[in-house]
């Protein structure tokens, strides 16, 4: 099981560490720091190192290394998994992940993490029972503490330890009885030079921000529950119900949780929402290259693509650019050759375009490598794959809860090959 | 107000300073103190001298401090022992406590003070807290029996807790059965034989139960538990494939590849013909492809795993390729592995898809990826035959770019592609030497330099390009080296006027200015070669060499089995078996698919395997040196060894001499194991056989000097010795086989066995066996196909052998051989092939080629299988022949306990063409005279005296003249029971052996 977890920042400090077991000597880290050393880019660091007494398995979030060691067989994905929930624990209790966060809350951390783990193996990983064994730090309980002495740290055992739901305390209340769900749809894709899609799928959750008094039971249904054939469920979801009626019948967790995700695979019809014309060129002998950039939208069922940011990283032969938005605001970081474009949003009468002339190095042979233009967007009120949830009931309690559905379609990796 | 003031005091006196505070009445400065304590430990700063003074504040009804103190104790504990035993009876206290949160933690921590004075305290109250009326407690004690398990392993066994939590397998709280079941499976790794898990039907139906109902953490332990279970039956097989399947829609992804790990590994007890079979192939892609959009971390082990599956069943995953294209902001790790999963799921449906894509990666900036996406096209092209030729258009359009990189890889993999279609796409060489100056890297320059060496007819300028490569030949490295001399000295045979000079050079900085024996020797070998023959040498060095296979790569399906059973674990993720990198000192266990119901493994009983002869029990082996290596050092690793192995005068009279010897050697090998006093040492002499007038083959004829002429010849063979109980077949076998099925004609046929295992032969497995029919011998092989791909062109070769068998006609397999196919093949074998000496005599070395590969194998041969039907000797002849025999051509050796009359025994051996001349009866003797003739012609004479009348003596004395399969007539230990049921008379055989040439 996890013997030991190490945080370790970009500059390669080890600025936390935390034993479960017996102690292990911070220098088995170095195996860790020799592979940060030869990855070209922070995140290319392997996810599992051997050394030769331990394996290193770590995760990269918010610029910190989360380094698990371990010394038996354990199954890799569960440290991994793991070491997302502390960073999503942390998260949620300090609002940011960050080191500076960390160290502010240094004893926190340490006193959730040594309810996370006992012996290696996982205790207490659900933010509602973590909650109420660890108080989250706030302004107001920091100044209270003080005053009256008290901790943060709870004194009752936390009755979501053992229930059968454990993911929801009992006892909650509430004056206003509200269930909100978002379903946020991600489109990955792949557009090839012609314009045609290689390959293109939907990453999509419905989170719930769900604050009920008492014990309610919901349930959700579809209008076109057959999108989704390849789903993850929170725990609390009843499985066999799903299965047998296609209907999501749950007893929610307090508060903000992920109630589902799903997968709406290539081999189904995916809407592409914009399309990108462009015109990227470099002239054999010549110092100019010419960029042309133009958005639009497409299959968007009539809804407008905002925020829209398009970044490409070009060639490294390319010095600088000289280039004109028709809207929205451009730089390009000649170091990085990062190129990015804020565009905003997209008017179907007057379509973005980005024009003008790269300049190269003079002399230097035409750059071989095609940059590749990765775009974002969102769109409100929108669930690309068309899913539409059909409606909302709730048993178990008498009062009526306000409910509330809002959809949105995002891009993920959305990237267009030139 | 944060924590952050806790790491501010870094004024020199802040012990002294945390010492005072942390003794100060104040409640809330001591809470304080212990917070900048914690906080100082939690940086690595050394603040165990404030042991006493922290744990003195231990004894609170405030929790949090409470918590605090627990957690320095756990780190510092053990530097402290003495100071640890003064929280014990905190401890001990706190066990009792009437809130349940307060004796988990006091029993949390306890486990956790590494400290073996503490442990014994320890003791009472984990017993207690394993019963505890609280789940919560009870599940905190299962873990802290692991812990404790950790320290003190015999305190544990001693005190009983294993059996304690044995029972909370079958706890009311799933909790506390995932915890039990977690602590369990660790303390099992490291007693691998504890059999600790002992799963049976109604703890399986117990962890199901609770895997609905524990979490997610808890889940897994569960999952990864029933992985280790083999189910009875299919029927059981799929209830818990039902019951397990509905975890692959869980958020988290461990439990989802856990859950992978049970479903691949039960259903290969699934019949395939079944519904469900089907079904669960197509829920398992849904949860595999959703992997791949997780954390890039997540997506790794994923892929890693994906890798395995698609090796095994690549069914599932078919129709997912696009799910597996490269995002070009992956993490190289990602992108490296989809690019290999790509290549294996590339199918003629896909391909072009495929093609384009890599293509596109061929243009990326990482190196790396590029270079393995050239490669790739390269794989694409000899794994799909219908796209080789876009493949190769493709490389051509790379090479165009000049990017050196690309240009060199493409090169590597051209060669491949001439490798696997020869003739074909040759036109290409003009683009390739264009080139030639830009290749800096050892690997392209010698896949340069073989195509030059080996188009050498039709380059026009080969000698020059060669000759360049040829001025700076000491700074390249090996590779290169051994290349260009392979490729100048192919160049000479090809272009033999005008190369002269160029061979000359070569040969001489290969054999006399370089360092390197492989160089050297290689060298040498080709000079040899060319000096002595040209014509053998042209033969050798410009030999067809056979197509290179398509999956390079696969992982053996022996391990690849293994792997699918450890899913999820760092072993899936290595590839390699668990075996190969967990720490000494704990054994691994083996896991293995349980078999497929009703496949034929269980239907083989004991008993058959039992009376599997002496054969099977030798161990195929690979063809040994000669072939191989000549291959190699010419570098075409695949010739195969008949086309060069060194001509070796043949003739009869080897044969014959070495029949002798290695027979009697043989002989002598098996003296220690059965009664050594009947043999006579004279066989041990170097005194070759002297040849009698009835020698019918060879040229050796009866002349005394042609005897003295291979006067010493035994002497110099090695010890046969260790060779001899592979022989198999001998008399022993034809008794033991008659005996048991009662049949007295026909020859012994002895069971098929596996001669060349599929994992050394990438998935081809060959079992068989040798009969002789109706007076031809016959091989008959069974080719199983345990790849997943199909195999077609079968062809066989024998190398030369000691009889000159070769196949009588082609191998008969006509349709192609889809996976998980069986044909079976009987080839008729003649005897008038090339001989040579084999060691041992009956050793018979093959090579299978198939359109993957060339295998290589030998096996052994019954010498039985070469007794002709016409081996009769006429009396007279016989008793003349029977005098003039010396007497060192004389063997002769015990049966024991064969129960066994001369007529029955007559009959066993008739149908082995071992034919009774004449009987007489001596006292209580039988005495059977017996003629065997072999195919080259050479006669062996017997003597077979079998005791009647003795009630005492049980033991059958056989003296066989033919002498390899003398050794095989001695009944091992192990089919001694068999004798004795077999043959219910006792008598007593004794049997003089004299072989006549």
């Amino acid at each position: 099981m996890i013997h030991s977890l190490f945080l370790v920042n970009a500059t390669g400090d080890i600025f936390l560490e935390k034993h479960w077991k017996s102690v292990v000597s911070r220098s088995v880290c170095d195996y860790f720091f020799e592979a940060q050393e030869r990855a070209t880019e922070p995140e290319n660091i392997p996810p599992v190192i051997p050394t030769p007494h331990h394996y290193l398995i770590s995760v990269l979030r918010h610029r910190i290394y989360f380094v698990a060691v371990i010394q038996s067989e354990v199954p890799p994905l569960f440290v991994i998994e793991f070491l997302h929930r502390v960073v999503d624990t942390f998260q949620d209790y300090f609002g940011v992940c960050t080191e500076a966060a960390i160290k502010d809350n240094v004893v926190v951390v340490y006193e959730l993490l040594e309810e996370m783990l006992d012996n290696g193996f996982p205790l207490a990983t659900e933010s509602n029972i973590l909650k109420e064994l660890i108080k989250p730090p706030t302004i107001l309980r920091t100044v209270v503490n003080t005053i009256t002495g008290s901790t943060n740290v709870g004194e009752q055992l936390p009755t979501g330890q053992l229930s059968v739901v454990p993911w929801r305390r009992t006892g909650v209340k509430y004056t206003n009885n509200e269930a909100y769900f978002d379903v946020v749809e991600e489109i990955d894709a792949i557009i090839d030079k012609s314009g045609s899609t290689i390959t293109a799928e939907i990453q999509g959750v419905i989170d719930a921000c769900v604050k009920l008094t008492g014990m309610p039971d919901l349930t959700l249904s579809f209008m076109n529950p057959r999108l989704l054939d390849d789903v993850s469920f929170h725990p609390c979801v009843r499985f066999k119900r799903w299965e047998a009626e296609r209907i999501l019948s749950f007893i929610p967790p307090d508060g903000n949780f992920r109630l589902l995700s799903y997968h709406v695979s290539s081999q189904n019809l995916v809407a592409i929402p914009v399309y990108v014309k462009h015109n990227i060129t470099f002239r054999e002998g010549s110092s100019q290259g010419r960029f042309d950039l133009t958005l639009g939208p497409k299959q968007t069922m009539g809804k407008a693509v905002e925020s829209v940011l398009v970044s490409s990283q070009l060639p490294r032969g390319v010095l600088n650019t000289s280039l004109n938005p028709s809207q929205g605001t451009y730089t390009f970081d000649p170091v990085t050759k990062l190129l990015s474009w804020d565009v905003g949003k997209i008017n179907p009468q007057k379509l973005p375009s980005l024009k003008g002339t790269m300049s190269l190095q003079a002399g230097a042979s035409k750059p071989d490598e095609n940059p590749t233009i990765n775009i974002q967007f969102k769109i409100q009120q929108l669930a690309i794959s068309g899913l539409k949830v059909n409606r909302l009931d709730m048993y178990g309690e008498k009062y009526k809860p306000f409910k509330g559905i809002k959809y949105m379609t995002k891009a993920g990796k959305f990237q267009v090959r030139t | 107000m944060t924590d952050s003031k806790y790491f501010t005091t870094t004024k020199k006196g802040e012990i002294f300073e945390l010492k005072a505070e942390l003794n100060s009445d104040k409640k809330e400065k001591k809470k304080e103190a212990v917070k900048k304590v914690i906080a100082s430990m939690t940086v690595g700063k050394d603040v165990s001298a404030l042991f006493p003074d922290v744990v003195n504040c231990m004894q609170t009804d405030n929790l949090e401090l409470k918590k605090l103190v627990y957690l320095y104790l756990m780190n510092y504990a053990k530097s402290q022992p003495d100071m640890a035993i003064m929280a014990v009876n905190t401890f001990v206290k706190d066990c009792e406590d009437p809130n349940p949160l307060i004796r988990a933690l006091a029993v949390r921590t306890m486990g956790c003070i590494r400290v073996d004075k503490i442990t014994e305290y320890l003791c009472e109250p984990l017993r207690k807290c394993l019963k505890d009326e609280d789940p919560y407690v009870r599940k905190t004690a299962a873990v802290c029996v692991a812990k404790l398990h950790d320290i003190n392993a015999q305190l544990v066994e001693d005190q009983g807790f294993l059996d304690t939590l044995k029972d909370l397998i079958s706890d009311s709280n799933p909790m506390v059965v995932a915890n039990a079941v977690a602590a369990l499976s660790e303390i099992a790794e490291s007693h691998p034989n504890s059999n600790l898990l002992d799963l049976n039907p109604q703890t399986i139906n117990k962890l199901l139960t609770a895997l609905n109902e524990c979490t997610e953490w808890g889940q897994i332990f569960i999952l990864d538990c029933l992985a280790n279970y083999t189910p009875r039956d299919d029927r059981e097989s799929q209830s818990i494939c039902e019951r397990v399947t509905p975890r692959l829609s869980h958020a988290n992804s461990a439990v989802v590849l856990s859950a992978v790990k049970v479903l691949m590994k039960f259903m290969e007890m699934l019949p395939k013909d079944l519904d469900y079979y089907g079904t669960l192939l197509k829920k398992l892609a849904p949860p595999l492809v959703t992997l791949l959009s997780a954390e890039p971390e997540l997506q790794y082990v994923a892929l890693r795993n994906i890798n395995l599956i698609v090796q095994k069943r690549p069914e599932i995953l078919k129709h997912e390729m696009k799910v597996f294209f490269v995002k070009y902001n992956d993490p190289i790790y990602v992108k490296l592995e989809k690019l290999d999963i790509m290549i294996r799921l590339a199918s003629q449906a896909n391909i072009a898809q495929v093609l384009a894509e890599l293509k596109e990666y061929a243009t990326e900036v990482d190196v790396d990826f590029v270079r393995k996406a050239v490669r790739a096209i390269g794989r694409c092209a000899i794994k799909v035959e219908q796209s080789a030729e876009r493949c190769v258009s493709t490389l051509l359009d790379l090479i165009q770019t000049k990017v050196n990189y690309v240009v060199q890889e493409a090169i590597v993999v051209i060669k491949d592609i001439f490798r696997k279609y020869p003739n074909k796409y040759e036109s290409v060489i003009a683009t390739l030497c264009e080139n030639l100056d830009s290749l800096d890297e050892p690997e392209a320059r010698a896949a340069m330099i073989w195509i030059v060496g080996e188009y050498a007819e039709r380059i026009d300028n080969a000698d020059e390009l060669l000759e360049s490569f040829l001025e700076g030949f000491h700074d390249e490295s090996t590779q290169v080296q051994l290349q260009l001399l392979t490729a100048i000295v192919k160049l000479f045979l090809k272009k033999p006027t005008e190369t002269q000079e160029l061979v000359q050079q070569v040969l001489s900085l290969a054999t006399q200015d370089s360092d390197n024996p492989d160089l050297r020797d290689r060298g040498y070998i080709y000079w040899r070669l060319l000096s002595t023959d040209p014509v053998a040498a042209k033969e050798v060095v410009l030999a067809e060499k056979p197509l290179i296979s398509e999956e390079t790569d696969l992982i053996e399906p022996t391990l690849l089995d293994e792997l699918i059973c450890h899913i999820g674990t760092l072993a899936s993720v290595y590839h390699k078996p668990p075996s190969a990198f967990v720490e000494g000192g704990r054994g691994v266990q083996h896991k293995r698919l349980p078999a497929r119901a009703g496949s034929g493994e269980s239907a083989e009983s004991p008993d058959v395997g039992q009376a599997v002869s002496a054969v099977s029990d030798a161990p195929p082996a690979v063809i040994p040196s000669q072939g191989d290596l000549l291959g190699d050092l010419l570098n075409l690793d695949l010739a195969p060894p008949t086309s060069n192995v060194p001509p070796v005068p043949s003739s009869m009279q080897m044969g014959a001499m070495d029949l002798l010897g290695g027979g009697l050697d043989s002989l002598m090998g098996d003296e220690s194991e059965t009664s050594a006093s009947h043999y006579r040492t004279e066989v041990q002499s170097p005194q070759p056989p002297e040849c009698s007038e009835r020698e019918l083959g060879g040229d050796v004829g009866g002349s005394p000097a042609m005897g003295v002429s291979l006067g010493g010849a035994p002497v110099g063979m090695p010890a046969g010795l260790g060779a001899a109980p592979a022989v198999g077949g001998g008399l022993g076998d034809l008794f033991d086989l008659g005996g048991g099925v009662g049949v007295t004609a026909g020859s012994y046929i002895p069971p098929k066995t596996v001669w060349l295992p599929a994992m050394k032969a990438k998935g081809l497995e060959i079992s068989g066996t040798f009969a002789r029919r109706s007076g031809v011998i016959h091989m008959d092989l069974s080719f199983t196909n345990k790849a997943m791909s199909v195999m077609t062109d079968f062809a066989i070769q024998f190398n030369k052998n000691s009889f000159g068998l070769a196949p009588a006609g082609p191998l008969q397999v006509l349709t192609p051989l889809s996976p998980n196919q069986t044909v079976d093949v009987s080839l008729p074998l003649s005897t008038t092939g090339p001989v040579m000496k084999m060691e041992p005599l009956n050793n018979l070395q093959v090579a299978v080629k198939n359109n993957i590969d060339v295998f290589y194998f030998s096996c052994q041969y019954p010498i039985s299988l070469l007794f002709v039907e016409d081996g009769k000797m006429d009396r007279q002849v016989f008793l003349a022949t029977w005098k003039d025999i010396p007497s060192e051509n004389e063997a002769q050796f015990q049966i024991k306990d064969c129960h066994l009359n001369s007529d029955a025994a007559s009959n066993k051996l008739q149908g082995s063409n071992i034919f009774t001349v004449a009987k007489r009866t001596v006292d209580t003797q039988d005495m059977l005279y017996q003629s065997v003739k072999l195919t080259n012609g050479i006669w062996m004479l017997a003597e077979l005296r079998i005791q009647t009348g003795n009630p005492n003596s049980t033991d059958l004395e056989v003296g066989v003249i033919f002498l390899s399969g003398l050794n095989s007539n001695l009944p091992s230990s192990r089919r001694r029971t068999s004798w004795h049921a077999l043959l219910s008379a006792p008598h007593h055989l004794s049997l003089t052996t004299q072989s006549v040439f």
